[in-house]
């Protein structure tokens, strides 16, 4: 129980259901080593309060489980690890992949319990063959299915969504006032939870430094120089400052970061199209899709909030390591690698990969 | 039913201090005022502070009472140490032991950090006891010394500290002490009159100052309470106030008083101390009955503190290799409740710097619980409790210390 009103309402809804229930609040930061100083935006106290005031009005016994030390290493240190290496990570799904549906999960069977049950906005079912899949939530705004593509068959089947098929968060809202609890209007978080002002650039900044380093166009030629590559990510296309205009007048886009040579690659906007993204680290939601090696028709979505575009996939041998490849139908657009790619089939969730390579759509001499 | 098993964190309130309580509330007037219903209140409050200072062996004057504990020990500490930097801006040191409870270490860091005093911190040994060696030697001659403090029994623990001997320490050295006594007043002896006197045995120069000058203590770890305690200060120590107004109280802690929870307080701490002997005899038979049990039952399991100089209800138990906040989890669950140290901690468990202050490793001083008996506890909730601690144990130690693999 986060202190927000989706993770209420699931308790409630849990609660109703018949469920043993016992609210968690999970501790991910502790700055300066103690709580009572505690980091504003990320588990603030009055988060704790919140979700423990839900919890009472629930009549359901609430605890505090400590996870700052591992959330610090998988999440935090990782999304800093990433960026260093110049790919644009999404923590969330690094936290429900080591922290809410592993550590937290792993704890709560051996203490006993039989699942965790979380305020997301996705749906478990049984397929054709039994066996459980993810699927997107009812309510395609709210839909959080690609932030849960980390989850394996094992975690699926300890995994408990009751919002997923909610028709709106507007319903949500109004049964937490229904039901009294007080977060019913609070609202929603965005921002990554533990950077609270929400200034990513100047956090990044203070943790990987920030060095002059070079902009260079897609042949190589020196065009700038900007104040430390981190706090650029492909697809960007303000703030670069560049002084010389480009020969054809057109505005230039971040095509590519490097971050061991400190460089930023500068482009036109046709060049941020992505012919093609294969990435190692790739896990299956349950079962393998049929005919993984061959290579199946699929969409993919390379963001939260990205539009799925039509695909198709393969595992390809390389290297002597497994790579899963996809090929959208028409190229998309500002892939960063690092990101995280989710393929689903109608409503189902696939698997995911993090992308490692991205192959351009235009060769250079565009 | 709720086994109730923490009794360091907050007693029940005994059934006399709420009737005190009541009937004390039931009046009006503040005791400041000067018509006839603010002294009649006036007088409720003077019996109580009269009853309590009988309980505690010192002089009705110097009992000035307060919000609790923590207001107690803040008050002693950075009272007295504005107070003696402010006649000698030399004495910046402050001799704080590790282990202390959280109101002592966060204050003396804050006066660390805002008022430019120096800690100087003895250790304690594997059990807990404070090293008087080290005590002395950070008390030195009491040149550049403020203040000395130490709890008279440490809180999660339990082990008896020796009270006397440091006392004297400071005594000679002419360096006034604060006594943290929140956890151990009414349920080991203390005499704060007794303990004044041993500067008389150190040979202090009469108005140095040096020695017992303040001891906090608070009502609802007796069956009073909370939201009442008290700083007994004596008569020639004169710390700094921390609220300012009406100058009640000798001027050292202003604010209209708090009546009924004095009159509560006074009933509790005079029963509290009357039963003391036979009360502390039961419960350690308990508490070592409740302990063996446990031991015989999960053999890996172990006793912290001083097995024999310690609070007669406490029993602080280590399960390796589980976590004391799954432990509390899965008994709070099953109805016991217990707590894994201190409760300001509980919320978010640190490792408790206590075992830390021991000797003992990061993962030792999570995998603790703190037990603690009280006036109504009996055999049946020994029994309860070692009825649901093996099954604790096995799923605690199942889910381990929480790590990430490696």
């Amino acid at each position: 129980m986060s202190g927000g009103v989706d993770s209420a309402v699931a308790a409630a809804r849990a609660v109703d259901a018949g469920h043993d229930v016992v609210g968690v609040h999970l501790a991910l930061s502790r700055a300066g080593g103690t709580l009572r100083t505690g980091a504003r935006g990320c588990c603030t106290i009055e988060d704790a309060m919140d979700a423990r005031r839900a919890a009472d009005l629930l009549g359901i016994p609430f605890y505090v489980w400590d996870f700052s030390e591992r959330f610090k290493l998988d999440v935090v240190d990782d999304f800093v690890a990433e960026y260093s290496a110049g790919r644009t990570p999404n923590p969330c799904m690094r936290c429900n992949e080591h922290i809410k549906f592993a550590a937290v999960l792993e704890k709560g069977l051996d203490l006993g319990f039989d699942a965790v049950c979380t305020g997301h906005y996705a749906i478990v079912r049984p397929g054709a063959d039994g066996a459980l899949e993810l699927h997107r939530a009812s309510d395609a705004a709210k839909d959080q299915s690609y932030v849960l593509g980390v989850l394996t068959a094992e975690q699926l089947a300890h995994s408990y969504f009751p919002l997923g098929q909610t028709p709106s968060k507007a319903a949500v809202r109004a049964e937490a006032a229904e039901r009294g609890l007080t977060v019913a209007q609070k609202p929603d978080s965005h921002d990554i939870c533990f950077i609270p002002d929400g200034d990513t650039r100047g956090w990044l900044a203070e943790r990987v430094g920030a060095e002059t380093g070079e902009i260079l166009d897609r042949s190589g030629e020196v065009v700038g120089t900007h104040e430390g590559a981190h706090a650029f990510t492909v697809g960007q296309r303000r703030g670069l400052r560049i002084g010389t205009p480009a020969p054809d007048g057109r505005p230039r886009f971040v095509l590519e970061v490097r971050p061991v040579s400190n460089t930023v690659v500068v482009g036109p906007k046709e060049a941020l199209a992505i012919a093609e993204i294969s990435g190692a680290r790739y896990t299956w939601v349950g079962t393998a899709p049929l005919g993984a090696a061959e290579g199946f028709a699929c969409d993919v979505q390379i963001r939260a909030h990205a539009e799925p575009v039509p695909a198709r996939a393969a595992v390809v041998p390389a290297d002597g390591v497994q790579h899963l490849v996809v090929t959208p139908d028409a190229p998309l657009d500002g892939v960063a690698p690092g990101q995280t790619a989710v393929l689903y089939q109608g409503t189902r969730v696939l698997g995911q990969f993090t992308i490692d390579h991205t192959v351009s759509a235009v060769p250079l001499s565009v | 039913m709720v086994v109730y098993l923490d009794h360091a964190a907050t007693t029940p309130l005994r059934p006399e201090a709420r009737e005190a309580w009541l009937e004390a509330s039931a009046g009006i007037g503040n005791p400041s005022s000067v018509h006839a219903a603010g002294q009649a209140a006036r007088r409720v409050l003077e019996e109580s502070r009269e009853r309590l200072a009988a309980a505690l062996d010192c002089d009705p004057i110097e009992v000035v009472f307060t919000s609790g504990g923590t207001e107690s020990v803040n008050l002693a500490l950075k009272g007295l140490f504005w107070a003696r930097a402010a006649a000698d801006a030399s004495r910046r040191s402050i001799v704080v032991p590790q282990g202390e409870h959280h109101a002592t270490l966060d204050a003396t860091a804050w006066l660390e950090a805002h008022e430019g005093a120096r800690l100087r911190s003895p250790r304690l040994d594997s059990l807990g006891r404070l090293d008087l060696d080290a005590w002395e030697a950070a008390i030195g001659d009491g040149a550049g010394v403020a203040l000395a403090t130490m709890l008279a029994a440490n809180n999660e623990v339990g082990t008896l500290q020796p009270v006397s001997q440091a006392v004297l320490g400071a005594a000679r050295a002419g360096v006034p002490m604060h006594l943290d006594a929140v956890g151990a007043f009414g349920h080991v002896p203390l005499s704060f009159r007794a303990l004044r006197a041993t500067r008389h045995e150190a040979g202090a120069p009469v108005g140095a100052g040096g020695g017992l000058a303040a001891m906090s203590i608070a009502a609802h770890k007796l069956g009073g309470p909370p939201g009442i305690g008290a700083l007994v200060v004596a008569r020639d120590a004169a710390p700094t106030a921390l609220l300012h107004g009406g100058e009640q109280q000798r001027g050292l802690r202003s604010g209209t008083q708090n009546v009924a929870g004095a009159a509560a307080f006074a009933v509790a701490a005079e029963l509290a101390v009357a039963e003391l002997e036979t009360e502390a005899e039961r419960l350690r038979a308990l508490r070592d009955e409740l302990v063996a049990r446990v031991r015989a039952a999960l053999p890996d399991t172990s006793a912290n503190g001083d097995p024999v100089h310690r609070l007669p209800g406490n029993a602080h138990l280590s399960f390796p290799g589980a976590q004391g906040d799954s432990l509390l989890l899965l008994l709070d669950l099953a109805g016991v409740a217990v707590s894994t140290g201190s409760a300001c901690q509980a919320g978010i468990p640190n490792p408790s710097h206590v075992l830390l202050a021991m000797g003992r490793d990061d993962d030792a001083a999570r995998s603790v619980l703190r037990v603690t008996l009280g006036r109504e506890s009996t055999h049946a909730d020994v029994d309860a409790f070692v009825a649901a601690i093996p099954d604790a144990y096995e799923r605690a130690r199942r889910a381990g210390m929480s790590r990430r693999e490696v």
